[in-house]
């Protein structure tokens, strides 16, 4: 489809991504209808701070909104707020909502993000037992969080132990059970994984590794306790599930548009179907700095993959790709992780763990995969040049402090 | 509550109302303020939201925190009054300042 025949865009999800497709199209010029299509009932909003300031109390439920609305008025965007897309009939370019409205389509958007894994065990469905992806699932959480609220967190990634950081920070009395042998294991080296494993130590969280829940023990409901394989019984107000999460690519997989963990789309966010789009969480992709497809879950892919989509419909060049980026913040600490260290075969530590300011690079057959950058922006940022550059470096070289990052950069980036 | 404006690349001004302890970023991308991106929404994690703050209100902001002044020292075209705007806090104090915004963040 031609550029002169797009007058109806449809974007289905109101996350990061489907925000900034909107976003993009209308800064690219697009003129055209242009409908948002999204389950919650809000404003497209952030969910970086979910788990940090927000769920602290310290930010405003009005500040995590990416545009007031006003702003869909002023761009002329209808919004479908609270309101599920069904299904697609590709055949006819129809997208039927679940309140039986149906909307015809030049091109669509996906960008229906991904939902929490689900907790398979008995007792999950007790009042108490809560996910951490919504607004309404902070909202629901944290008045119950007080000052000695006993609060057991099952699954030790990223999103679980910032909300372990906040949950203290209010005063909770916090455990987190991990089944795997450290925490973060699936997405860092050790070195990191007793990092914070120590940090969360010394600020009074129990960390539990190597344990597997057996069920959730209620109260009249509500959640009581949680029961581990071993039957031992840890006493709960609020049990947290944060065992990772699902695309949400049903949607397109009953239409017929290839999947394979993630709707796959190509560097434009162009699907099997070349009127129909998809961006963030829900995708599969090439990973252009790795040679290789796959799924991310971060603030800079939902972006980056809004901006090509809006950019390939307008027919505008896309933006410059970007090294994946990520960060999680957890009491005093800033962790930036540029590129992606799975597959990782050895790793070289810059700097003193102890002195809470660091870096992890890691390598495979000599090429710098990624680093996790504690407290230390210069790291994060020079390593996302190195990745674009691909010059090899020796890591000793990154080892030696005495060199600064400003001079690697000068040697291998510029 | 002050009033701030935003001057972009082509001289282009925008004068906004701004609430006190809103971001300048925040004021900025919730206006549509051209040549701020501010990719982290304000966690002092990306570096997209730079600024040059007018000179005579430079001394009236909070100075930068280290993490701040580290990720400037890595963004594109920095001066001495590069400031990242989502670390700047609206006051009263405030009222009248001039910003700048970079043609791009990247
Ligand atoms: C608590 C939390 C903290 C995080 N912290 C960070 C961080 O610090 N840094 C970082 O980089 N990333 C972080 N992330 C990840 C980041 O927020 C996500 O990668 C990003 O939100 C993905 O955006 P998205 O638009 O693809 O999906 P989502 O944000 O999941 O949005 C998808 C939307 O689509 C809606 N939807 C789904 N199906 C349909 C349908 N059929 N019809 C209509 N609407 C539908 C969903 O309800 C949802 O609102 C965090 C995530 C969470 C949950
Ligand atoms: S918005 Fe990311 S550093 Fe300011």
């Amino acid at each position: 489809m031609s550029r002169e025949n797009l007058n109806c865009i449809l974007v289905i999800g109101g996350g990061q991504a489907g925000a900034q497709a909107l976003i993009s199209l209308r800064q690219n010029g697009y003129e055209g209808a242009l409908h948002l299509i999204a389950e919650e009932p809000f404003l497209p909003y952030q969910r970086p701070p979910l788990s940090k300031a927000y769920l602290k109390g310290e930010m405003a439920k009005e500040r995590l909104a990416f545009k007031p609305q006003d702003w869909y008025e002023s761009h002329n965007i209808t919004l479908h707020l609270g309101v599920r897309a069904d299904k697609i009939d590709r055949e006819n370019h129809i997208l039927h909502l679940q309140d039986g409205t149906e909307l015809t389509y030049d091109a669509l958007i996906i960008a229906t993000g991904a939902r929490p894994r689900p907790l398979k065990l008995e007792g999950a469905d007790l009042k108490g037992v809560q996910d951490l992806r919504g607004l309404d699932d902070i909202d629901q959480l944290r008045p119950a969080l007080k000052r000695g609220t006993r609060l057991v967190i099952i699954g030790a990634g990223y999103i679980g132990l910032e909300a372990a950081a906040a949950a203290r920070s209010l005063g909770a009395e916090v455990t987190v059970l991990e089944m795997a042998e450290r925490v973060l294991a699936r997405v860092t080296s050790p070195v990191i994984s007793t990092f914070f494993t120590q940090l969360h130590e010394r600020q009074g969280v129990s960390i539990r590794t190597k344990v597997r829940t057996d069920c959730l023990m209620g109260k009249a409901g509500h959640v009581s306790g949680v029961k581990l394989s071993t039957g031992e019984e840890l006493p709960a107000d609020i049990v947290l599930v944060g065992i990772g999460v699902l695309p949400n690519q049903e949607l397109a997989e009953a239409a017929g548009i290839l999947c394979e963990t993630g709707i796959c789309v190509d560097e434009a966010g162009r699907t099997s179907d070349p009127d129909i789009f998809a961006a963030g969480d829900c995708t599969s992709r090439p990973l252009i700095h790795y040679d290789r497809r796959g799924r991310l879950e971060s603030v800079h892919n939902a972006i980056e993959q809004g901006k090509c989509v809006a950019a390939a419909l307008m027919e505008k060049p896309g933006p410059k790709l970007d090294v994946p980026w990520f960060w999680s913040d957890q009491y005093h600490i800033k962790l930036q992780i540029a590129g992606l260290s799975q597959g990782y075969e050895n790793f070289i530590v810059r700097g003193d763990p102890t002195s809470e300011r660091f870096a992890v690079f890691y390598f495979k057959a000599g090429k710098l995969l990624g680093v996790d950058a504690i407290n230390a922006p210069p790291e994060f940022l020079v390593t996302k040049k190195l990745i674009i550059s691909g010059s090899a470096l020796a890591p000793e070289e990154l080892q030696d402090t005495s060199l600064s990052m400003k001079e690697i950069a000068a040697k291998y980036a510029a | 509550m002050a009033k701030i404006t935003y001057i972009d690349h082509t001289g282009t001004e925008r004068t906004l109302e701004a609430k006190n302890g809103e971001s300048v970023m925040e004021v900025a991308i919730k206006n549509s303020v051209p040549g701020i991106d501010a990719d982290c929404g304000g966690a002092c994690a990306c570096a997209t939201c730079h600024v040059y703050v007018d000179e005579a209100y430079l001394g009236k902001l909070s100075p930068p925190e280290a993490m701040e002044t580290s990720m400037l020292d890595f963004a594109e075209n920095v001066r001495d009054n590069s400031r990242l705007s989502c670390q700047i806090s609206v006051s009263d104090e405030l009222d009248g300042m001039k910003v700048t915004t970079p043609e791009s963040q990247h």
